[in-house]
């Protein structure tokens, strides 16, 4: 065991330094985007938004997430603790756990894997458990209805956002994320596939239950939905895990659509700017419109999400399956043909 | 090489006691989590044997749709009243009636094959040379080519299921008012769209 332990422990250092270099930027981005969030939020409603504490308010965020830290955690009698305690871990732990194969640069990605779409697209169908389970063990009726209403709601969506997907890699041609970026150096994917693109952006609205499909949580009817019983610390991993889920969300925006972190016309000083910088600007702009659709648009009735969900989007995406191969096969554009 | 090894007794241990507690938790919930688990953790295996396709296709498929849908209508029972020792105790004969087949079957196979693992590579390649080629590519030039039948019979089959259980459960329902899209939005006279002039509102 201790020759094991010798060989190993450097490797397993590095992981963890790695996942560290993942993990801290990504808590940033979260506080930023809950501040941003609100801030955008205010402006179109002409308020003023966060801005006592600190500098412009930028302290509000972390003096929300002290407080939370320091209330007591509220465990409802009756419900079912192991996974009423269980569920806002596994909601954040996968949605960082998502994060490891988002390449934010040429190479830079904690793990260059083959089928590397697939596993953002598992990962993410996962999701639905800390809801469902939430939902259940709360042994309480708005948190129930929250989670059912989130399960019919986030595993109809995923078939659009599959569909999606798949033709996006009929252009590339490979599961590999960062292939599909290299794939759009002429032409990034949001110009020949543009209404999958928008059909893309609602339908990750909807996966990320993010206003205007919000119903697990609708305030007006649920009280908060799944999250009603939480308090504290848990409240907070869900909200953590909640806001990471948009990030990856527009994330896989900017990789699937938006050319990742290749530069919007490869000339000199546009292609000077190290990649991450142009990834995290396309990251910035997807999550500004989803924080602008969050301030305009009013909340979905839920038998018009499903309608939008099933009787719309599936059929749109399946036809854009079929036309895309057809014109790819066609034209003898197809990747390895 | 033991890091392999390690991982794989930990996937295969994960999946045996979670299968376990699959058939000996008194909640149905409990039950299906730890099925999640198991079939979490048989994901893993395959990722050990370099199938990451299928691993990723096993969660996309069995948890996150199926899984799902189980859950959902295990979490909608009154299971507090379903569970009863003479219950279970009544299905211990066929229980164990199949457990001695499926021992039987495994003993069967065992004794006929020589278990020796690096017999495995040496198995003459019924379809192609998948050399050089990832597993997704491998899955996809035979199986829309020389099991195009399979694939589109069971295709055909899930589609008959599918159209079965709606027919069974469809029923015309009589005074639903049902919203129809395309008539609200053709609607001629009833609603005006108008630009109203900041700090002067408009006339109704």
């Amino acid at each position: 065991m201790i020759s094991l332990a010798q060989t190993y422990f450097i490797e397993v250092m590095t992981i963890i330094l790695y996942c560290l270099l993942i993990f801290v930027p990504l808590l940033l981005g979260v506080v930023m985007a809950l501040y941003a969030d609100r801030k955008i939020w205010a402006a179109v409603q002409k308020r003023r938004g966060p801005n006592v504490v600190g500098p412009y308010g930028l302290f509000q965020v972390p003096a929300d997430g002290l407080k939370f830290i320091f209330k007591e955690i509220i465990l409802p009698d009756g419900s079912d603790k192991t996974v009423f305690l269980i569920a806002p871990i596994i909601t954040l732990a996968l949605s960082i756990t998502a994060w490891a194969v988002v390449p934010v640069q040429a190479g830079v990605v904690l793990a260059n894997i083959n089928v590397g779409i697939l596993y953002i697209f598992a990962i993410s169908s996962l999701g639905v458990y800390g809801i469902l389970m939430a939902g259940w063990s709360s042994n309480s009726k708005y948190p129930f209805f929250g989670a059912l209403r989130s399960a019919a709601q986030m595993v109809s969506y995923e078939v659009s956002i599959g569909f999606v997907i798949i033709t996006v890699l009929l252009c590339v041609g490979s599961l590999n994320l960062t292939e599909i970026v290299m794939a759009q150096k002429t032409m990034w994917f949001f110009i020949p596939l543009f209404p999958m693109f928008i059909v893309f952006f609602i339908s990750a609205l909807a996966e990320t239950n993010r206003p205007p499909f919000d119903l697990p949580e609708a305030e007006s009817e649920l009280v908060a939905g799944y999250q009603t019983e939480y308090s504290g610390m848990p409240f907070v991993l869900f909200l953590f895990g909640e806001y990471i889920n948009i990030l990856l969300m527009c994330a896989m925006t900017t990789i699937l659509f938006l050319g990742g972190w290749l530069p919007p016309i490869d000339i000199y000083p546009l292609n000077a700017v190290p990649g991450f910088v142009w990834f995290l600007l396309k990251v910035i702009f997807v999550f500004y419109l989803f924080a602008m659709v969050k301030a305009f648009v009013p909340r979905y009735r839920y038998d018009q999400l499903m309608r939008l969900g099933w009787k719309v989007f599936l059929p749109l995406s399946l036809f854009a399956v079929v036309a895309t191969s057809s014109i790819l096969f066609f034209f003898n554009l197809a990747p390895g043909m | 090489m033991t890091a392999q090894l390690l991982t794989f007794y930990l996937f295969s241990g994960v999946i045996l006691i979670s299968s376990l507690m699959v058939i000996s938790t008194k909640n149905p919930v409990h039950s299906v989590l730890f099925l999640i688990l198991s079939f979490l953790n048989a994901a893993g295996l395959f990722v050990i044997l370099h199938a990451e396709f299928l691993a990723m296709i096993l969660i996309i498929v069995y948890v996150g749709a199926v899984a799902v849908l189980f859950l959902f209508v295990v979490m909608m029972l009154d299971f507090k009243t379903s569970i009863n020792k003479d219950n279970i105790l009544q299905f211990i004969p066929i229980g164990i009636l199949i457990g001695v087949v499926f021992i039987a079957e495994l003993i069967i196979v065992l004794i006929n094959t020589k278990f020796d693992l690096s017999n495995i590579q040496v198995l003459p390649n019924p379809i192609s040379d998948f050399t050089g080629k990832s597993n997704t590519e491998a899955i996809g030039s035979v199986l829309y080519t020389d099991y195009i039948l399979y694939f589109q019979l069971s295709g055909v089959i899930l589609l008959v299921a599918m159209i079965g259980s709606i027919v069974l459960t469809l029923r015309e329902r009589e005074g639903v008012k049902r919203q129809v899209v395309s008539e609200q939005l053709q609607r001629q006279g009833k609603i005006d769209l108008v630009d109203v002039k900041s700090g002067k509102g408009v006339d109704i």
